[in-house]
């Protein structure tokens, strides 16, 4: 990933992105953080984050237009948000004198400002705190200009003069009585003026604008100026307010808006920087933060019980209550995963970005990047499809690439894979009798470590039903190597699969597991993959192979890795009514599914993490849960939820299955090698011997659960017993008499603490450490 | 390491029939080697790591070193 590529998935997260009022408002008052801290009764900080960007607070909460309610989401459900009388209760409530950041060292630079109204007032304070020397003409007797003709009941003169003190703190030189004419008389001209400072502002009232535009080139009446920076024809004059607008257009906040651009034009002027580069987001735009408003209840706003009062405490809490306070974060509220690390994807990516970076250091993120299920449910939320998984799978593979991927997050997934692909489980064969394959079905590892009965069966089922020759392929699809970021593993993988499948004529696969759809056909582009459940809605269920379950409603969970087969959705629900059961959806559903945890190898990298997605999935529904793909239903029953696994429900006894959590790893890899042998023995006729493990262990329960969380498997703990009890390199414990031996077979040291009982060996416990014992 | 093991176990090799003791071992991890003091038979060199310490301190330095 590089910066570009970076920048590219950061712009795709809006979360970021401003408050559609605050991106309405000319000057970008934070609308959401006023109103938060209005929640919290926090006058002061309202008010300081008001004052932050309008210089008149007291002025403006009184007279503003409001253009900001306009984009506020709020109005799309009932009624904007009353910001302004919001803004009043920051500034009524507020008992702390404005804070006023000091201005910069003195610069050898001044500037004219003609006019006093709020456009000329805030481009000179805003020139003066940069440093600049302002002079302020003024053809009338005191500063304000038009809002001096507001009745006071509408705008306090306590409110002008509080927020005017701060001319007396700052180096502004202010002149009223002092016309400047549009040149030709023996007083200030804009010709003497121009001579004389190194910028001018226009800023004046309505009256001196006819009388001033002499000499700059003029549209309609009004001085042309440049939108973005409001320069005039003449590069050291600047205008704005009614210069430029027609009085209805004008506004208390558009004429300090204009006056904080031209100081900003000013400065860059003097500066000699560009007038016009990265300006785009100064004055009102439209923000694209997305924030859904589904299911929010309307809410009339409040109104003052005395309008002439304002807002109560009472009355501001409420309509502060009413604010969605906007923001995104579709997919953290979606993805468990998302949430758990406490942010949002532009931050996210950032940090992997980093991680990837860091040469010499602590890797920090590793584990946010292992524990995504790369489920793809974050792109299907996000209004800028922002693919969490995407991001994650790059920079695992970029981990393993650069060997900075921790060997243990991933180690015993890819050996449980390896034994899947090897030859205790990998086979290729057509149907007995036939030469060739019309079909082949591929069942997938995990099915057939979780249910082999009912994976037989529909092996079976499928011989008896389809004509031309059902082959049978068991073994990997290589999904754990291809989410580990282990690329050249997951190659071999598939390579070794396609041969096989090239070695059976290239027939249709059918899979029973939807991971392995996704796999083989997102990277066999000639392979034509069909999921078991398509082909069943089509070819007709069985009849009497299972015992008959009573009517149901189910809720379906559909698998994340299958999210966009539309088809497959339809398929499934069909064959749930068939059996005479109903099917419920739950609220994330078909696209929009969520993984059961086992996803990415979320449940290896980080089980906590995952047993949070678990038990959210789990509790969106009473009902007992189906589902078709065999992981996500032991995922499910292991925290206590019924569920059905879908095959189970046609071929098997699936009320009992549904109740009891699945195998353990062990079991697993036992159940699947057993499947092969027996399906060797009875449906091809040959002779397979049971293999005899080369000592007996007991294992008591609470110990085969203890290796179950340690990721141990019973064939580890036989080889440490046979290695201990071959070279007789053990320990005794004197206390206890139990011995205590260790084997490290490749990358992982074994401990067991056993003791002989009758033929074999009673195991009392086990532990394992990756650390080398070197001697 | 070796602050874990305090209190001596009552453990014996059984080979050898000598009761462990405290000795100089090198345990290594990716690339990393650190001198430690174990529990180990003076005779055969076979080292005791309880359940405590590996489950313990060991996963620490093993996570971090990863994560390095």
């Amino acid at each position: 990933m590089d910066q570009k590529e970076l920048r590219e998935w950061e712009a795709r997260c809006v979360q970021e992105n401003p408050p559609g009022c605050t991106a309405g408002c000319p000057v970008h008052v934070d609308v959401r953080g006023m109103i938060a801290a209005v929640r919290k009764g926090d006058y002061q900080t309202g008010f300081a984050l008001f004052h932050k960007t309008v210089p008149f607070p007291g002025i403006i909460s009184r007279l503003c237009d409001q253009p900001c309610q306009h984009f506020c989401k709020r109005s799309e459900i009932d009624e904007s948000i009353s910001i302004r009388a919001l803004e009043r209760s920051c500034v009524d409530g507020n008992d702390k004198p404005p804070l006023l950041s000091p201005a910069l060292p003195a610069r050898n630079k001044k500037v004219a400002v003609v006019g006093a109204g709020l456009s000329g007032l805030t481009a000179a304070l805003e020139l003066a705190r940069k440093g600049y020397g302002v002079m302020v003409f003024e053809a009338a007797g005191r500063l304000g200009g038009s809002i001096r003709d507001i009745p006071e009941s509408e705008l306090p003169r306590r409110l002008i003069e509080t927020d005017f003190a701060v001319f007396d703190r700052l180096a502004i030189e202010t002149h009223c009585h002092s016309p400047v004419s549009a040149g030709g008389g023996a007083g200030l001209s804009l010709g003497s003026l121009r001579a004389e400072y190194d910028a001018v502002y226009l800023g004046a009232g309505r009256v001196a604008a006819v009388s001033l535009t002499a000499g700059l080139k003029d549209d309609a009446g009004k001085v042309a100026v440049e939108p973005l920076t409001l320069a005039t024809s003449d590069p050291k004059v600047f205008a704005g307010g009614a210069f430029r607008r027609s009085w209805e257009g004008l506004s208390p906040i558009r004429s300090i808006a204009d006056g904080k651009i031209a100081a900003n034009s000013i400065d860059r002027l003097l500066q000699n920087a560009s007038l016009t580069a990265s300006r785009e987001k100064e004055g009102q735009y439209s923000s694209s933060l997305y924030t859904n408003t589904a299911g929010i209840e309307p809410q009339a706003a409040v109104a003052a019980a005395d309008p002439h009062l304002g807002y109560t405490g009472e009355e501001a809490l409420q309509e502060a209550g009413r604010c969605l306070l906007c923001e995104c974060r579709e997919c953290v509220k979606a993805c468990e995963y998302l949430a758990h690390f406490g942010s949002y994807p532009k931050r996210y990516i950032r940090e992997v970005y980093n991680n990837l970076s860091i040469v010499m250091g602590i890797h920090h993120t590793n584990k946010m990047i292992n524990t995504c299920s790369l489920c793809g449910l974050c792109e299907q939320v996000c209004p800028g499809k922002f693919d969490m998984a995407e991001v994650c799978r790059q920079a695992r593979r970029m981990m393993v690439e650069r060997g900075k991927m921790p060997p243990s997050v991933h180690d015993f997934a890819l050996r449980d894979m390896r034994f899947s692909s090897g030859g205790e489980f990998a086979l290729s064969r057509h149907q007995p009798g036939f030469a060739a394959s019309r079909l082949v079905f591929y069942p997938g590892c995990q099915h057939a470590a979780s249910s082999p009965r009912a994976v037989r069966r529909a092996y079976e089922f499928l011989c008896e039903k389809i004509d031309g020759g059902v082959g049978l392929m068991l073994g990997c699809c290589g999904a754990p190597a291809n989410w580990a970021g282990q690329q050249e593993l997951f190659g071999e993988t598939l390579a070794k699969l396609e041969s096989d499948w090239r070695g059976l004529g290239q027939p249709a696969v059918i899979t029973a597991c939807p991971t392995c759809f996704a796999m083989l056909q997102h990277h066999v582009p000639d392979m034509v993959v069909e999921t078991v459940w398509t082909l069943l809605d089509r070819v007709g269920l069985p009849q009497g192979t299972r015992p008959a379950l009573p009517s149901r409603q189910l809720a379906v969970h559909d698998s994340c890795t299958t999210r966009h087969e539309a088809g497959l959705h339809g398929a499934v629900r069909r064959i749930i009514g068939q059996l005479g059961h109903t099917c419920e959806e739950l609220p994330r559903s078909r696209a929009n599914t969520v993984c059961c945890g086992y996803g990415g190898l979320m449940m290896q990298a980080n089980p906590e993490v995952a047993g949070k997605v678990v038990a959210r999935r789990i509790a969106e529904s009473d009902s007992d849960y189906l589902a078709y793909c065999a992981m996500c239903r032991d995922n499910f029953t292991a925290q206590g939820k019924r569920a059905f696994y879908l095959l189970d429900l046609l071929f098997a006894d699936a009320d009992q299955l549904a109740s009891q959590p699945g195998p353990d790893y062990s079991q697993r890899q036992e159940n699947r090698a057993r499947l092969k042998r027996s399906l060797l023995r009875e449906v091809w006729g040959e002779s397979v011997e049971e293999p005899q493990p080369e000592v007996k262990v007991i294992i008591p329960d609470s110990v085969r659960q203890v290796m179950e969380e340690r990721r141990i498997l019973v064939d580890d703990v036989i080889a440490v017993v046979v290695s201990a009890e071959s070279g007789g390199n053990k320990m005794q414990d004197l206390a206890s008499g139990r011995y205590v031996a260790y084997f490290r077979p490749v990358s992982v040291t074994y401990w067991v603490e056993y003791s002989p009982q009758e033929d074999g060996f009673l195991v009392h416990n086990a532990y394992s450490h990756r650390i080398e014992i070197l001697e | 390491m070796s602050k874990e093991m305090s209190k001596p176990p009552n453990i014996v090799c059984v080979k050898c029939g000598i009761p462990l003791a405290l000795g100089k071992v090198t345990l290594s991890y990716l690339g990393s080697n650190f001198p430690v003091e174990l529990y180990k038979c003076s005779g055969c060199g076979l080292v005791y790591i309880p359940e405590a310490l590996a489950r313990g301190k060991m996963q620490q330095v093993e996570a971090s070193l990863e994560d390095k």
